[in-house]
């Protein structure tokens, strides 16, 4: 007499389960975006400068030219490798902040953040020309703190792309 | 770090749930907030961000406190003395070295060190998909380690559990402010401040120039009763004529003289071999550390060099984003906030940009008409679908949380559903990433110790001050 209920119960809790272990994008419309994330780290064979590993991830091999990605991180740590740069012009700078007791940071831009604003403006052009027509957004990586770059890879998920 | 215990990040834990995207509305009408009010570690603010302090300052007042009244005992009292029998310049030139005491100690308090922000929930799901060789949530893996070359040196990175990322080179947590800091030198409770990458050259100006202040002002009251004993009266009477100042004036400098040129010394040393406090005291780099010889791979091999280097290099950039407004409220899920200690800012930020970028991508996109070349088989019937995504989120009141909601339910979907995504083959192609990457896997006794030695020093250290 017991069995039946306890049995209906199970049931119940299976499908209740099953329910909620279904991918809920199905359930909802079919035009959306779904992205994944691909983290492009750091390397640090150099010492503690800022540069990226060069090695071209498997995700985005059907998306873009290894070549052009290679360009791209390339070109990035070449522009963090001139912020960095330690010349005449950054120690000239660094001897007259110590000089003022670092008060002329206040009102002047370091190197550093002049090259940021140049990184930040390449990224840019990089995604509108590059990266964006092929579903890809590169983020900066100052917005990371300097970790990584951080690639987002959109994917139609509409019924009928293939995909 | 307070919490050591490992709490695997779960990416199934990360999706938001379509019903508290509704209370989205009610908060819409909150002030934007900056990042600073959200910030994880222990940290103080003022002037809404633009100046930090370790919440642990409570000896910053006395430093500032002893330096005034110390100067201003020897304005008062021996500069009109001094300028009268000897010259004018004296206290043009503690004045010049009190401004820039002051000013050397203010920078070092309130500059951020090199915070390193906390990994963004991705970021940590992804290298715990590295690492999680097991494939088991049950299993607690041993704390982890990365070995890297740097300079043919073979350096471990660590990984920290509190920001859920491997530290970089040089890089140690620091226990008091609950923050990984960059060129970690040490937490100085006399400047209520870790003392790290950025604020290392302010530091060392505020100590070498409060060496010269104490025993510039040491000198002259030295001078000013020798002086006074020379006019006729004995030692003693001189210094009965003014019994209070000259013994605090004396007793403070005395004290203060043989700490703060032993301190000075010490970092001097320290910028010549390009070491900080850390290292030396771990003796990372000391060659009779076992058999092997490390040399410090980040030495220049030349002083000058080393020197200019960390004191007149070039000035990194602040990686806190402190003055930065947080993006529109984004649904966070309260499950998961109790099980993953993450701030909200982060899953906000990190959530709305993907969505906010994701409106431009389309946007531009859809207006340049590149969109077919994302989808070739499709093309016909995903175009009017697109324009309905980006009409639909633009006249709403809220747009990033729908377009989020789905983005990240969608994403669960795309882990379990999209083949070039499959678990397997993403594990095998990172793990095909980085040859240099090796899990190393001592016992965990020994790991355990390793921790420890970690953190010792960021406590032990401030009774040497």
């Amino acid at each position: 007499m017991l069995a039946f209920p306890t049995i209906l119960l199970i049931k119940l809790i299976c499908i209740r389960v099953n329910s909620l272990c279904r991918p809920t994008a199905y359930r909802t419309s079919s035009n959306q975006l779904c992205s994944s994330k691909v983290f492009i780290q750091r390397h640090y064979s150099s010492g503690t400068i800022c540069k990226f590993q060069t090695k071209f991830p498997s995700e985005l091999e059907s998306r873009i030219d290894e070549q052009q990605f290679e360009e791209t991180i390339q070109t990035l740590n070449n522009l963090y490798a001139e912020a960095e740069k330690l010349g005449g012009k950054s120690y000239l700078e660094g001897c007259l902040a110590s000089l003022t007791a670092y008060t002329i940071f206040l009102c002047m831009e370091t190197h550093y953040e002049k090259v940021l604003k140049k990184i930040a403006r390449y990224i840019k052009d990089q995604n509108e020309k590059i990266y964006a027509p092929r579903g890809l957004l590169l983020t900066d990586p100052i917005e990371r703190g300097l970790r990584v770059v951080e690639i987002t890879i959109f994917e139609d998920r509409s019924i009928g792309s293939g995909r | 770090m307070k919490n050591c215990e490992y709490q695997q990040i779960d990416p199934q834990a990360l999706s938001v749930t379509p019903l508290s995207a509704q209370n989205l509305g009610e908060k819409k009408a909150q002030s934007p907030r900056r990042k600073w009010e959200v910030f994880p570690g222990k940290n103080r603010f003022f002037c809404d961000g633009r100046l930090i302090l370790s919440r642990q300052s409570g000896i910053l007042p006395l430093t500032m406190g002893l330096i005034v009244v110390t100067c201003g005992l020897f304005f008062a009292f021996d500069c009109p003395f001094l300028v009268k029998h000897l010259t004018i310049f004296i206290p043009v030139i503690g004045g010049v070295l009190f401004v820039f005491v002051a000013i050397s100690l203010l920078r070092t308090s309130f500059t951020d060190p090199g915070i390193l922000p906390r990994a963004t929930p991705d970021e940590a799901a992804d290298i715990e998909r590295q690492i999680d060789t097991s494939g088991s949530s049950t299993y607690r893996p041993p704390p982890r380690t990365k070995e890297i070359l740097i300079n043919q040196q073979v350096v471990k990175l660590k990984y920290c559990f509190t920001c859920k990322m491997f530290r970089p080179p040089r890089t140690s947590h620091c226990s008091l402010c609950d923050n990984c800091v960059e060129r970690f030198d040490h937490h100085c409770p006399w400047v209520g401040n870790c003392v790290g990458k950025r604020n290392y050259r302010f530091f060392y100006s505020f100590i070498i120039s409060l060496s010269f202040l104490t025993s510039f002002i040491f000198g002259c009251v030295i001078t000013h009763i020798t002086l006074l004993s020379q006019e006729g009266k004995s030692l003693v009477q001189a210094i009965e004529e003014s019994p209070a100042r000259y013994p605090l004036s004396l007793v403070i400098c005395f004290f203060s003289i043989w700490s703060i040129l032993g301190l000075s010394g010490f970092h001097t040393y320290l910028v010549a071999s390009n070491l900080t406090t850390n290292e030396d005291i771990k003796g990372s780099w000391s060659s009779k550390r076992g058999a092997e010889e490390s040399e410090n791979p980040y030495t220049y091999n030349s002083i000058i060099t080393n020197c200019c280097v960390t004191l007149c290099g070039p000035m990194p950039p602040s990686l806190i984003d402190r003055r930065g407004f947080l993006p529109p409220d984004e649904p966070i899920p309260a499950a998961s906030a109790s099980d993953i200690e993450l701030p909200p800012f982060r899953a906000k930020n990190d959530a709305n940009m993907c969505t906010q970028s994701t409106k431009d991508v389309l946007e531009r996109v859809v207006h340049s008409s590149d969109f077919p070349v994302l989808c070739s088989p499709g093309t016909p019937k995903t175009t009017p679908q697109v324009l309905n995504v980006s009409s639909r989120a633009a006249p709403t009141s809220e747009p990033s949380p729908s377009v989020g909601c789905t983005q990240q339910q969608a994403r669960q979907s795309a882990a379990t559903a999209c083949p070039p995504f499959s678990r397997s083959n993403k594990r095998d192609s990172l793990h095909s990433i980085n040859p240099a990457f090796r899990l190393a896997s001592p016992s965990p006794t020994l790991s355990h110790t390793t921790l420890i030695l970690g953190d010792a020093p960021d406590t032990g250290f401030n009774p040497l001050h």
